[in-house]
């Protein structure tokens, strides 16, 4: 009747936008009402838009016109890379900081991070969709109750949690040193699941008929190889959604990076950016090279950006699916 | 015949021995090897710190015993009475309500307008869907960067253009009357995700609701009041619960354009959990700053629970309540 696929696009595809079937010629509103609405919402693009192109212009102006405000740049200067130069002179990008590094931190970090939770999450959510045991409810009602778990409440012991663990690997040298200071604990936790997510992709398993995974037990499949063969396959949308939502929160995340990160060499993109609005910020006593601080920024919205382009589809119908079963 | 009166009269297993011959099942074996992950999590990284920040919150913990040089007291409710009277607390709590409650309402209307705006032209809208989704996209950080900028008072480009139409902006960054607004239009900008949401929830509503209503000629604003207020208002409502928590944690936009080492440090612009973190990581106050955080969860549960119970009037759930 319908594919395995067919079912798979289904659950996130379902007619969230029903737009696509009304022909835009077709409008029920007047032509006339169109155009107006049109323009309202080119208005209203514009001052969305605007702070994203001022800053992306900033970023290519020279030192002393970040502030004129332009549309497009008077003086296009390249502000990230090229020769060191004496300080009364323009402040480079990568020559101030090293922001290769940063940029690589976020990057490994985010999507180690997303790929561990996206696994990690499936694997927990597959078992409450799927087998049923004593307690099940139970413990998936803790489940949903720790998603409204403020984390302040749990980072300062969670904190002294990877004291400790620095502590013991410091006395054990036979061992990677693991703790505060080192980049571990902002992915570690991401081994074992993240209640949304759980939640998130326990919704989609429960949509995938019983009937395939009895036909796979008949031939012979253990649990694993079910939920591997056929669980994953049919969830990759819900799989999708997560890895970038979590790639998106780790690129996102400052407060984490700020708590166990101090040496320089360690620090995420944000942390990173955060550093050189100090530094740089007059209003800090910095030194008032605000085209680095235009240009790191850039740096750090692009890649999100760009993941927006390449997963658009998935950002949008995934908060749409989260906000219905809300 | 004979077998068939057996098994008739062969006791029933009770409903407690089949629950507790359930956990020595194969299969109940392997579902708890499925979601050890997450029970492990769980009692790592969420039961065992609570508890643990509930203790603390009840000592002096802090810097000399996270060094092991003294030991830990415990000193009542010391921390919470602290609280009460640290100036600081309370002026970060009113901070942080006045901006979620700038922030909450303003955010849900732009965004509801945004998305009715796009559901009116129909397929033409999902240009439009992509660029007012991309604020939210950009990096908080990011946004606290562009914040400083943007709403500086001389030079920034927001008061550049109210110069244009006429108006004197305020110094958005100084003025502690202005930073909160400031923030909260920032945060305003980036909706998308709540657009989004409601926009879903739009297409959700039948139809048929609102050609029945222009037959018996009721007006626009009308069918809005009456048709699709009621019927969006579960998702109305669920954002507007994870706002409201999402306003209450607020972090890292005001922290970035205003506090670390580089930052003017404006009273104004400091939110609780600012001040928790600093608390915390700056002051190492730890027994202190685990007080803050079960104040905030505390405050964050009791505004859920009247939302909740406030709901049960004013949401509309198709085919009775849940």
């Amino acid at each position: 009747m319908s594919t395995p696929q067919a079912i798979a696009a289904e659950a996130l595809a379902e007619e969230a936008f029903p737009e696509a079937r009304r022909r835009w010629w077709q409008p029920e509103t007047s032509w006339g009402k169109l155009a107006l609405l049109v323009a309202v919402l080119i208005v209203l693009s514009i001052l969305f838009l605007y702070p994203l192109e001022w800053l992306a212009a900033a970023a290519f102006k020279p030192r002393g016109e970040t502030f004129d405000n332009s549309f497009l740049p008077q003086h296009w200067t390249w502000n990230f890379t090229g020769a060191n130069r004496a300080s009364p002179f323009p402040q480079l990008l990568f020559n101030v900081a090293p922001v290769a590094h940063w940029l690589w931190n976020s990057f490994w970090i985010s999507f180690l991070g997303a790929g561990v939770v996206t696994f990690s999450s499936a694997i927990v959510a597959f078992a409450f969709a799927y087998f049923r045991f004593p307690l099940r409810n139970l413990l998936f009602g803790i489940l949903l109750a720790t998603m409204m778990l403020p984390q302040e409440v749990t980072m300062i012991p969670i904190y002294l949690l990877w004291n400790k663990v620095g502590h013991f690997t410091t006395d054990h040298a036979w061992l990677p040193h693991i703790g505060t200071g080192t980049q571990y604990p902002l992915w570690v936790p991401n081994l074992f699941g993240s209640p949304f997510y759980i939640f998130l992709l326990r919704q989609f398993f429960l949509g995938i008929p019983r009937d395939y995974f009895e036909a796979a037990r008949m031939d012979g499949d253990g649990y694993f190889s079910m939920f591997r063969r056929i669980a994953l396959p049919l969830a990759k949308p819900a799989l999708i959604v997560t890895f970038i939502f979590e790639v998106q929160a780790k690129w996102f995340d400052l407060l984490n990076p700020l708590i166990y990160l101090r040496n320089e060499a360690l620090f995420t993109a944000p942390l990173g950016m955060k550093f050189l609005l100090d530094r740089f910020n007059a209003q800090g006593g910095g030194e008032g090279d605000y085209q680095v601080i235009m240009a790191g920024t850039l740096l750090l919205v692009v890649p999100m950006i760009l993941l927006f382009a390449v997963f658009q589809k998935y950002f949008i119908r995934g908060i749409a699916v989260q906000g219905r079963k809300g | 015949m004979a077998s068939v009166s057996a098994t008739q009269t062969a006791p029933r297993p009770s409903r407690a021995r089949r629950w507790i011959s359930g956990f020595g099942e194969r299969e109940t074996r392997t579902a708890l090897l499925f979601i050890l992950p997450w029970i492990f999590g769980f009692l790592v990284f969420q039961l065992g710190p609570m508890l643990f920040s509930l203790y603390y919150s009840f000592t002096n913990y802090g810097v000399q015993q996270i060094a092991g040089l003294e030991p830990t007291k415990t000193v009542g409710l010391k921390n919470y009475r602290q609280l009460v009277d640290d100036p600081k607390v309370m002026a970060s709590l009113k901070n942080t309500f006045i901006y979620t409650v700038m922030m909450v309402p303003g955010r849900l209307i732009v965004a509801l307008l945004l998305a009715m705006l796009l559901m009116r032209v129909g397929k033409l809208g999902g240009v439009f869907r992509t660029i007012f989704y991309l604020p939210t996209v950009t990096p908080p950080v990011a946004i606290g960067v562009m914040l400083v900028f943007l709403f500086n008072g001389t030079y920034g480009i927001i008061n550049r253009g109210l110069h244009v139409i006429g108006i004197q902006g305020p110094y958005w960054t100084t003025d502690p009357n202005w930073i909160k607004p400031s923030i909260a239009l920032m945060d305003i900008w980036a909706c998308g995700a709540t657009m989004v949401v409601l926009l879903a929830a739009l297409y959700a509503v039948p139809q048929h609701l609102y050609e029945a209503a222009s037959m018996d000629g009721a007006s626009p604003l009308r069918r809005f009041f009456t048709i699709t207020l009621p019927m969006i208002s579960p998702a109305l409502f669920f954002m507007f619960i994870i706002l409201t928590l999402y306003g209450l944690q607020q972090f890292t936009q005001s922290y970035t354009a205003y506090f670390g080492p580089g930052g003017t440090q404006p009273e104004a612009a400091l939110f609780y959990s600012i001040y928790l973190f600093r608390n915390a990581f700056e002051y190492f106050n730890m027994g202190f700053a685990s007080a803050m955080a079960w104040v905030l969860f505390a405050i964050s549960m009791i505004i859920t629970g009247i939302n909740i119970l406030a709901s049960k009037r004013f949401v509309f759930y198709q085919g009775g309540p849940r």
